[in-house]
């Protein structure tokens, strides 16, 4: 991804069209820069811990005990929500909302502005969402709001996030916690 | 200690291989076989969990064969569709379901199938198509012909394009491996001329049968299958999305264009799993280049051999593999120093020539001849090819057809 939004829709926000990749395994994405994990990690922790009411949006992978792991990143997500000082809303699960999303309690992949403007959101990490959904509303922030994004990806990463972590699972969330707690020293939090 | 080493075997008790090995390290041996036979073959070893089939000429053979590894125990799941619109809505249901899905078919039903493809895509299923294309006009034609194929540019689903049996077998055990990665995770259409490689025998090389491609899991899918559970999609009830208003435009161009991002993610698996996006052939010095796919690039290529030996004439191939992603700037690099582009193709509009022209237009200032082009069934000898050169190039065409 190359810079934050509000972006517009014309030419649309897709970072691949910006000649951005995925990041090799082993490495992650700041902005248009493929960077060490640690790096990455670190910038998110400073974006989280200094922009106003900065929030995680755990998705289904992290929400529901599907497996071991799943049950354990639920777990360090929520360490990571206290350490950050950061909300929860969760995107629990992709289905229609009828008659309209209640955008205090959780946020909707086809229209993720909603949730982000009425929280006035600065800054946000998806984590658990399926991969097509976290692409589809990652191109609607950058679209329409200046939102923060940093997705934390269990498969290959974002490109659209402005910054994105891949291969996430239950270790390098462990790492992650390590990092923010030590960016949140320095900024004297 | 004695090590011991996990060895997985899939439900036909072949033995699970890396697709590296399988593509690229397995010894493998000669067989003579038809571009239908070698279908079969790399469905063999595919892992594949369903396949829907319906006849239409010249896919029927390859569907018919698929049909026999069903019987052999190496597809989980086979049957014949209402029609081709069925094939490709059931073969939809089969791959939501989480299955390894593949299909075949050509030309009339490709159109009458058609709705299908952007549905497949926009669902991000990893659907395998086998196309054997065939002309596609009234009256009715059974003949080889690729115009069906320019119908299919822009439904969201990637589109390679084999040369020969060969490469057909190896981009039908490739296309799955890449197709399925999760953030690619479209369809895949690997097309071929149908006739010229459906039905003619050719030596193709083959790994063992007793190894095959690790199963297929849905569970990296980035839709999540329970998504799925309300043909054909859940996510048709929100009503953001269904509605006319300002949100579920929004909402459908970022689908729209994450279908397309999806494709572009496919490049590093496909240069790696095909080789490269593009093969060139001949003298790297020749400014003279023909831009070809499929059965036109292989007649290009001998057009190219008879031109240096027969008229001393320098000329090379640039063949594209892929069509969807579309190998933009390894054709730059490849054309520069071209002096003439020529487009032969097997069709009447002559789409890979404005793709061609697309890609190259304010990047390389090149002339793009679209021509050789046959249609309905003709055939591409080298023969004609050279004629159209040296008549272009203002020389004596003297024994050439």
């Amino acid at each position: 991804m190359a810079k934050l939004g509000p972006s517009g829709y014309s030419p649309y926000p897709v970072a691949m069209y910006e000649g951005i990749l995925t990041p090799p395994p082993g490495k992650a994405l700041l902005f248009n820069e493929i960077v060490d994990e640690e790096i990455a990690m670190r910038e998110a922790a400073k974006a989280m811990l200094t922009r106003e009411n900065p929030t995680i949006f755990p998705g289904p992978q992290v929400l529901y005990a599907w497996n071991e792991e799943a049950k354990e990143k639920a777990k360090l997500v929520r360490k990571i929500a206290e350490t950050l000082g950061a909300k929860i809303i969760p995107m629990y699960d992709y289905r229609p909302k009828y008659p309209k999303i209640d955008p205090e309690k959780e946020i909707n992949p086809n229209h993720p502005n909603l949730t982000i403007w009425h929280n006035n959101i600065k800054a946000c990490i998806f984590v658990g969402v399926h991969c097509h959904y976290a692409n589809v509303a990652l191109k609607i922030i950058r679209a329409e709001t200046d939102c923060f994004t940093i997705a934390m990806c269990g498969n290959s990463g974002h490109e659209d996030a402005m910054i994105t972590l891949r291969d996430q699972h239950v270790e390098e969330l462990e790492k992650f916690i390590r990092v923010a707690e030590e960016v949140k020293k320095e900024l004297g939090k | 200690m004695q090590k011991t080493e996990h060895v997985q075997y899939n439900r036909a008790g072949q033995r699970v291989v890396s697709p590296d090995y399988l593509l690229f390290e397995a010894p493998r041996e000669k067989q003579f076989m038809t571009g239908s036979e070698v279908v079969k073959e790399a469905v063999k070893r595919a892992s594949v969990d369903a396949s829907v089939s319906y006849p239409i000429t010249p896919q029927s053979e390859a569907a018919h064969l698929i049909g026999e590894l069903w019987v052999e125990g190496y597809v989980g799941v086979y049957f014949r569709g209402e029609s081709e619109f069925g094939v490709m809505s059931e073969i939809a249901g089969c791959a939501m379901a989480g299955a390894r899905s593949i299909t075949t078919t050509s030309g009339p039903g490709t159109l009458r199938a058609m709705e299908n493809f952007p549905m497949w895509a926009g669902s991000r299923l990893p659907i395998q198509l086998v196309l054997m294309a065939r002309g596609v006009n009234s009256p009715l034609s059974i003949q080889p012909d690729n115009l069906e194929m320019s119908f299919l540019l822009d439904t969201g689903c990637m589109i390679w394009h084999a040369e020969n049996a060969q490469e057909l077998f190896d981009m039908i055990l490739a296309g799955f491996v890449v197709a399925e990665q999760p953030d690619v995770h479209v369809p895949l259409i690997t097309a071929i001329d149908g006739f010229f490689i459906s039905h003619t025998r050719e030596a193709v090389m083959l790994p063992p049968d007793d190894i095959a491609l690790p199963p297929y899991n849905p569970y990296k899918s980035p839709m999540v299958p329970l998504d799925m559970e309300m043909a054909p999609g859940r996510f048709l009830r929100d009503p953001y999305v269904m509605k006319s208003n300002y949100i579920s435009y929004a909402a459908h161009t970022s689908w729209q264009f994450e279908v397309r991002a999806a494709i572009e993610r496919s490049r590093p698996y496909a240069k790696h799993y095909l080789r490269g996006l593009i093969e060139e052939f001949g003298d790297p010095e020749a400014d003279i280049v023909f831009v070809a796919s499929g059965t036109a690039a292989a007649q290009a290529k001998e057009a190219t051999l008879m031109l240096l030996h027969e008229e001393g004439i320098k000329a090379r191939v640039v063949r594209l593999k892929t069509i969807r992603p579309f190998p933009t700037q390894e054709l730059i690099e490849a054309l520069r120093g071209a002096k003439y582009v020529f487009v032969p193709e097997f069709n009447v509009i002559g789409w890979l020539e404005r793709e061609v022209r697309r890609a190259l237009y304010g990047n390389l200032d090149v002339p793009v001849i679209g021509s050789p082009r046959v249609a309905g069934g003709m055939t591409m000898p080298p023969e004609f090819i050279v004629k159209e050169i040296l008549q272009f190039l203002g020389k004596e065409v003297k024994h050439v057809v």
